[in-house]
Parts: structure tokens; sequence; C-alpha cells
């Protein structure tokens, strides 16, 4: 292989400075804030509801309390049981995808990507009319004589898990989808010259190397779900607060941003682990896929 | 494609998958149609809900603010996002961590904490809640989008041709505008349907930073769903995911073709 | 003649690696000169520095007595055909080629007149609105060329332009090559790690390795009398024997005579060396025959032609000699 070279004279290197604004930009609105919140998160409010800047941990031990602690491990919970349920679905929706003819591929993953880029509330929306009393459900089993009474679908946990796995199957199928299209498929070839059945070598190479996408999909599905206030503000009952809706309030109606802020941190700061996380996994994975590559 | 047994259920389980997807969506589009006011039974095909949807002051008044809103966050995310995908592209940087954790942290952090970060500082900071922030923070959370979109298209970038260029006699503007932009030009435009598209979709951030009389068409909905349900709500959003898909179907179709190998 | 290039005292740093320690060279009104060495030796580097493309670690570059140093590539009035063409995939042929004169403004009725001169040159008049993507190596090759000469630059780069082609498409464009030159007039700079290539194109050659200047001389001067062992052993076959430290001797396969072991007169006053035949390969114009040397176990390989005498075969003794006018002594 000849020399490769990327040289600049000095005129070239102004271009790097194109990149400032942009960043500069997410420095200022989105850093910046950031680190306000956290400030805030330790700062204490008046009457008023007006934040002041006396340094206290108050925030921070109250969310220790056991209402909100409860409210916290339930999100967790939530988020856990959701994660594994778009999993469920969305791999094999992923694994079909990138089985089928390649002129049918991308037009497939867009089909799935399109209720990506409808919001959450109109989706939320979709199912309400779908669960409630007076909902699509209830009149069709009213009507054919199947229930006697509407059933209550719609404001409890259930409905909530339902709506946020509605809302978050697309997070997952698209990073699977790339990771398993990435997937040298001689690897698989190679499996099958060797006497694996088609179920083996799915569970020992295929499923094992697009533990990347995997893991991707994972964290996006679990981090959104934390988040999440719009569908158990629409679809939850009074008791189906998850820790997002926590959040809100204290913005909106209670005017406790000190204590808001700190839920928010904590939240951050569970979903940058988690990504840390992902990044050491990644790492990890790596070392294994590039000896593979030097194998084959 | 092994046709066996394997596939027929990966198949199924699939269109399954994808059924339930997509049948809520039908079922509110469809229920925009019907005549009656209490949604489940079907009384008669109209369009008397679109057409009440054109009279409501407040439904126009919504979704200008979302189309200003949207067009000028999506001109500037996009300007700034392109610059620096094509500089990232091109140049190594010192501070490579920093500058990814900038660029990726704002769509990994959920919404909500985005959200209120921003009216945290408009309000420590004296500015006014209204059109002004939430354009502010559009523009923000469009930048990464843009940012990633531009860089995965550059990716087959070659700078041999820039080098050609100058070379050539081209300035490294000349450069830039003859042989950089055109060649990037379909990502560019990708990264401002998506800027746009998560723009007028969203609703999260601008839940926290809207004024109260800056409404988006999504915080609009918002209200009327927490009124209770009504048809016109099932109207609008059938309006909204038609040009949202729309816009998404467009933004693929600028997608290079990928060479098989 | 006039001088065209000059590099003086040029060293090029990569962090803590020194690629180009000092390299000094003049390059003259005309010349097809030719850069050659293995991968890594610094040519391209060189090249890349005379185009403006990088920037040498020290050193003082001149083209046509200008200082051009701190020049940007665009303000050089030197072309480069680089080694994957890098033609503008956006534009046709014709927009390509234009493109420099665009940027220097050229008139548009002299821009008529010098693209069709160069498609003439380069025999592309029917593809002025192809596009380059749907063009072959070849052609691709000479859209490059006419997109640098459309320019009428005082020196002409070429980056190993040839490398992606075939065997018979490569010596078909070689002469090629040079006839433009030598039609034209231009000063040609060569780059590329083919020998036989660089000797068959160049009016003078320079051997490169670790960016150290080998040797600079005529093609044959170089192949017959190269002066140290590096330039003798990159250049063609050689056979060496050691003189002591400092000095070998090096003789080339088709200088070697290989006779029966019995038949030493026919060496006539020539010292005969025994060995023993212990591969015999094939190559189409010629058969290689390698001797194991009894002495010194060292493989001596030698050419012989197939219309010459009986064919060798392994396990055979034989004896080895030169004419001693074939000897070249080298440096080590």
């Amino acid at each position: 292989m000849g020399e490769k070279r990327r040289g600049h004279s000095g005129e070239m290197k102004k271009g790097k400075l194109l990149v400032v604004p942009g960043m500069l930009w997410l420095a200022i609105f989105f850093a910046l804030p950031m680190l306000i919140v956290v400030a805030v998160s330790f700062a204490t409010r008046n009457a008023y509801g007006q934040v002041i800047f006396n340094f206290t941990l108050s925030n921070y031990q109250r969310f220790f309390e056991s209402l909100y602690l409860r409210i916290f491990a339930t999100t967790i919970f939530t988020a856990i049981v959701t994660t594994v349920i778009t999993f469920l679905m969305g791999y094999p929706l992923a694994y079909t995808i990138s089985i089928l003819p390649k002129k049918w591929q991308q037009p497939s993953l867009v089909l799935v990507m399109i209720p990506f880029w409808i919001n959450f509330l109109i989706r939320s929306y979709a199912w309400v009319i779908i669960l409630r009393s007076q909902g699509i459900i209830n009149t069709f089993l009213l009507k054919m004589g199947l229930i006697e009474k509407p059933l209550t679908l719609l404001y409890n946990d259930y409905a909530v898990m339902l709506g946020m796995i509605y809302a978050l199957v697309p997070f997952m199928v698209l990073p699977i989808y790339v990771s398993i299209e990435q997937l040298d498929k001689r690897l698989l070839e190679a499996a099958s010259d060797l006497g694996a059945p088609p179920l083996t070598a799915f569970r020992k190479i295929t499923l094992p190397l697009t533990m990347p996408g995997i893991a991707a999909g994972s964290i996006l599905v679990f981090i959104s779900s934390l988040g999440m206030f719009v569908v158990p503000d629409i679809m939850g009952g009074a008791k189906s607060a998850l820790i997002g809706n926590i959040i809100q309030n204290q913005f909106l109606a209670a005017r406790d941003w000190p204590f808001g802020s700190a839920l928010s941190i904590v939240l951050g700061i569970l979903a940058l682990l988690l990504i840390m996380l992902y990044y050491k996994v990644l790492e990890g994975q790596k070392g294994v896929t590039n000896n593979e590559k030097k194998l084959a | 494609m092994k046709k066996n047994w394997h596939s027929a259920v990966l198949v199924s389980y699939s269109l399954a998958i994808l059924a339930f997807l997509y049948l809520p969506l039908l079922i509110l589009t469809l229920y925009s149609f019907n005549d009656s006011r209490m949604n489940a039974v079907w009384t008669g095909f109209t369009f008397k809900w679109y057409a009440s949807l054109l009279h409501n002051r407040r439904v126009i008044e919504a979704l200008t603010n979302s189309l200003i809103i949207a067009c000028i966050s999506t001109l500037v995310s996009t300007t700034l996002g392109t610059m620096a995908a094509i500089a990232l592209n091109r140049f190594k940087y010192k501070f490579k961590g920093i500058l990814n954790g900038l660029l990726y942290l704002p769509i990994l952090i959920p919404e909500i904490v985005m959200g209120l970060s921003l009216l945290v500082l408009f309000s420590q900071t004296g500015i006014a809640l209204g059109k002004n922030t939430l354009i502010l923070a559009h523009i923000t959370f469009c930048i990464s989008f843009v940012i990633i979109t531009v860089s995965a298209r550059l990716e087959g970038r070659r700078f041999d041709l820039e080098e050609a260029a100058s070379d050539l006699y081209a300035t490294p503007w000349q450069a830039f505008r003859y042989i950089t932009l055109p060649l990037a030009l379909p990502g560019i435009i990708a990264g401002g349907l998506i800027a746009f598209t998560l723009s007028i979709d969203d609703f999260v951030i601008s839940f926290f930073v809207a004024g109260p009389n800056s409404t988006t068409l999504p915080l609009y909905i918002y209200a009327m769903v927490k009124r209770g349900i009504s048809p016109e709500i099932n109207a609008l959003s059938t309006c909204m995911r038609m040009t949202t898909i729309c816009l998404v179907i467009i933004s693929q179709l600028l997608q290079p073709k990928k060479k098989s190998n | 003649m006039e001088e065209m290039v000059r590099l003086e005292h040029i060293t090029k740093k990569f962090g803590n690696n020194i690629i180009i320690p000092d390299f000094n060279i003049t390059i003259y009104d005309g010349e097809f000169i030719t850069l050659l060495g293995p991968s890594g030796c610094g040519k391209t580097t060189l090249l890349r520095m005379i185009a403006g493309l990088e920037s040498p670690t020290s050193g003082k570059i001149f083209l046509a007595d200008q200082d051009v140093t701190s020049l940007a590539p665009y303000k050089r009035d030197v072309n480069m055909v680089f080694q994957n063409y890098a033609l503008f995939p956006h534009m046709n042929v014709e927009d390509n080629i234009r493109f420099g004169l665009t940027m220097k403004k050229v008139p548009k009725e002299e821009q008529e007149t010098r693209i069709n001169q160069v498609l003439y040159l380069t025999q592309l008049e029917n593809f002025r609105t192809r596009s380059p993507l749907q063009m072959s190596g070849g052609q691709q090759q000479r859209v490059a060329i006419a997109r640098a000469l459309v320019n009428n630059p005082k020196v002409l780069l070429l980056d190993e332009p040839l490398g992606a082609l075939d065997y018979k498409l490569r010596k078909k464009m070689q002469l090629e090559l040079k006839n433009l030159q030598r039609g034209l007039g231009l000063t040609f700079i060569y780059v590329t790690h083919d020998q036989e290539e660089a000797l068959t194109m160049s009016d003078r050659v320079v051997v490169m390795h670790n960016g150290i200047l080998e040797q600079d001389a005529s093609p044959d001067v170089i192949y017959h009398a190269p002066k140290s062992k590096f330039v003798a052993s990159f250049i063609g076959e050689n056979n060496f024997f050691s003189l002591d430290d400092n000095k070998a001797l090096a003789i080339r396969p088709q200088k070697i005579q290989l006779c029966h072991e019995e038949d030493e007169n026919s060496a006539g006053n020539n010292p005969v060396k025994y060995g023993t035949i212990v591969d015999v390969v094939f190559c189409g114009t010629i058969d290689k025959i390698y001797v194991r040397m009894d002495n010194s176990n060292d493989t001596v390989v030698a050419y012989q032609y197939l219309n010459d005498a009986l064919p060798w075969k392994c396990d055979t003794r034989v004896g080895v000699w030169w004419e001693k006018k074939d000897e070249v002594i080298v440096e080590k």
C-alpha cells in the first residue's frame, strides 16, 4: 500500500474553525443549562417558588424518602420490562427485515421507522380511544355481548407499559438491524459447513455478534423509558406516576425547582452511567470482532 | 431466503408486530372521518372535523407557530450542524472526547432533562418564555441530529477530490463550494428534513419552554387531550402524521444507494 | 538547461518519525524524471510537497527560481495527476477538464480552444459529455491527464498514475505518456515503485530509500552501474558476492554463464565457481536457473534463453562464470 497522508497547509487549517459555532451553541444551550440544574439541585426555594442559592443537600435527601424511592424503583422496573419486551418484539422484526431481498429492506425499514417519527403524544392518544371505557374495544365487546360492563383497560400500570412498549419498539429495531446487517454472513456459512443447524448457528454466532446492536437499542429504550412522562400522563391513572411525572410536576404545579432538579440529576446520572457502561462493553466487543476479522 | 417453517414463523410474527404498530394509527385516522362525536360507534363518513379545524383560530395559530419555529430552527441548526459535520469529518481534533460528548449527549439524555434544563436557563437569565425560547430550544436538539445525519452521509468523502481542486487553482472556499458542498448536498437536505420533522413533532421540550401565547401544534393537541376526547384531535393528529410521513419518505429517498459488496 | 524545480535541504517529520532527513535535487526544464523506490520511501511525500499539498518540516522549494515553500497549492503553477485520478464524480469529462480554467478565470473562448486541443491530444473527443463513473480505468486516466495538461503547467506531477491498470494497458499508456511529454516539451516528475516503468520512460531516475537519495542518474547508468547494493538489488535482479565490509561484487543474471562441471574450458580465462542446480523456473522468455554454490551456500540466479544450448535440469553439477567486464562493485 502506498503512503497515506492528509497534509494541510496553513490556510486549509482555518477550516477547523467550522466546528466552533455548532459546538459553541451546544455548549451554551446544552452543557451550561445542565450545570445550572446541578447548581439548582443544591439550592432551596422561597415561598414564591423562586430559587435561593443556599447550598443544601436536602433535595437529595428527600429523594431517599420511601415514597420517591418506591416511585423510582417502579420506574426502573417499568423500564426494564419495557426493554425486555421491546427486545422480544424488535429483534425478530429486525432479523426479518435483514433476510428480505435487498430491494425490500430499505422500504421495510422505513415502514417500521415511520411510527418512530410520529410523536408519543399522538401515538398514546390512539391507544386512549381504543382502550377507554367508551373506546373501540369496550364498545365492540359490549355489542357482542361478551361483557356487561366496560373493562377498565386504561388508567393503570399495564396501560402505561403498553403505551411505552408501543412507543419504543422502533428504537430497538434500528440499532439491531444495523448490527445484523453488518454481520459477515460467511461466518454463518462456515458454521453450517461445520455442522451447526440454523437455530444453533443463530444462538452461537448471530446473537453474540449482534450484541452491540442489542446493547445500543436496549440503552436507547431504557433511558427513554426512564424519562417518559407523556405516556403515564395520558394513559396512566393517579397511581401510575413515574419519576418523569414527578419531575414534571415539580417544575409546573408544585414549583419546587430544586427538588425537581435533584431528581433530574439522579435520572441524568443513571443515564450517563448506563451510557458509559455501554461504551465499556463496546470496547470489549471490538477486541472480539477484530480478532474474528483477522481469522476470517 | 431459506423457505422453511423458520422463515414462516418469523415473517408472521413480524407482520403481527407491524400490525400492532400501525393498527392504532389507522383506527385514529378512520375515526377522524366518523360522524359521531362519541368516537366508538360509527355513524357515518364526514369531513366536518377537518373543516372545523380550518375554522379554529387557535389551531391555525398553533400551526403557524409550529411552522415558523420549525423553519427557523431548521435553517439555523442545519447550517451550524453541517459546518460542524464537515469540519469533524475533515480534521482531527484534540478534544475528541468532549466534542463527542457534546454531540451525542443531547440525543441520549432523556428529553425531559433537556427540557427542564432549558427552562431553568431561561428563567435564571431572565429570558421570557415564548416563541424565541422555543426556537432556541429546538435549534439545540436539532443540531446533534443534523450533525449525525450529515456525518453519516459524509462517510465516503474523498479528500483527494478536494486536493485535486486545490491543485487546479481552487481556493479553500472554492473547493468547498464547487466540490465538497455539491457532493454533500443530499446528506445536508436529509439532515434538514430530519430537523424540520423533529421540530414540528416536538412535545416534551416545547412543553417546558413555551410561553402562554406561543403554542405549538403538539402542545395544542396535548391541551385538547387533557380536556377530553374529540374527533378534532383525530383529524389534527392525522394531518400531522401525514406531514411527518411525507417528510420522512422524502428524506429517505435522498439516501444514496448502498453499494453491495 | 533551465532550472525548473529545486529542492533545498528538504526534511519531513511526522511526529517523531523522520521520513525525509535531508533531500536536495535540481530538476531541469523538459526532463522526464522519475522518483523510484519502495513503498514508504518518501517519494509521494516529495511529490506532494512540490504540489503544495504537504509542507516540508524545513527546507525550501523553488519553482522556476521562485520560492514557493509557503505557497498554497492553488497558487502554484504545477498540476498533479492523482493516483486514483480524483475525477469529480458530479461533473462530466468536459467540466472536469474545464475546472482549472474556470478557477483561473480564463476567458470562455480560450477555454473552448484549450479544451478541444487537450481532448484531441488524449483521444477523448467522443467522451466530452460522458460521466467519469461510466468510463474504464484507462479512459479515466486520460481524463485526469487532460484535466491537468489543459492548464499549461510548467511542471506536471504524476503520482503512480498507471498503478490500477492491467499490464498491457500500462505498457501502452507508458508509451503514450512518454510521447506526450516529448511532444509538449513539458517537465514531468513521475513517481512509481515499478522499476521497469521507470527505466522505460525516464530521462533521469532518482532512486530513493527511507527518504534518502540513493542514486540520481540516467536509466542506463542506474541499471549497469548501480552505486549501492540497494540500487543494484532494487533495479532488476542481481547476484551479490561480498568482497569486504563495505563493498560487494554485483553481477546480473543475464551475464552469468553456465557450463558443465567437466567442461571448464568453455569459460576461457575466467575463474569458475562450482555448485548444484536447485531450481529451474520457467518465465516465458527465459528460464531462471538457481544454483547453490559449493563453498558459500549462496544461491546464484542465472538467466538462460530458450534457444541457448541444452535445457538445464535440477541436481546437475555446473560451473558458474562471467566476464570481468560485466562485474560491478557496489557499496553495501
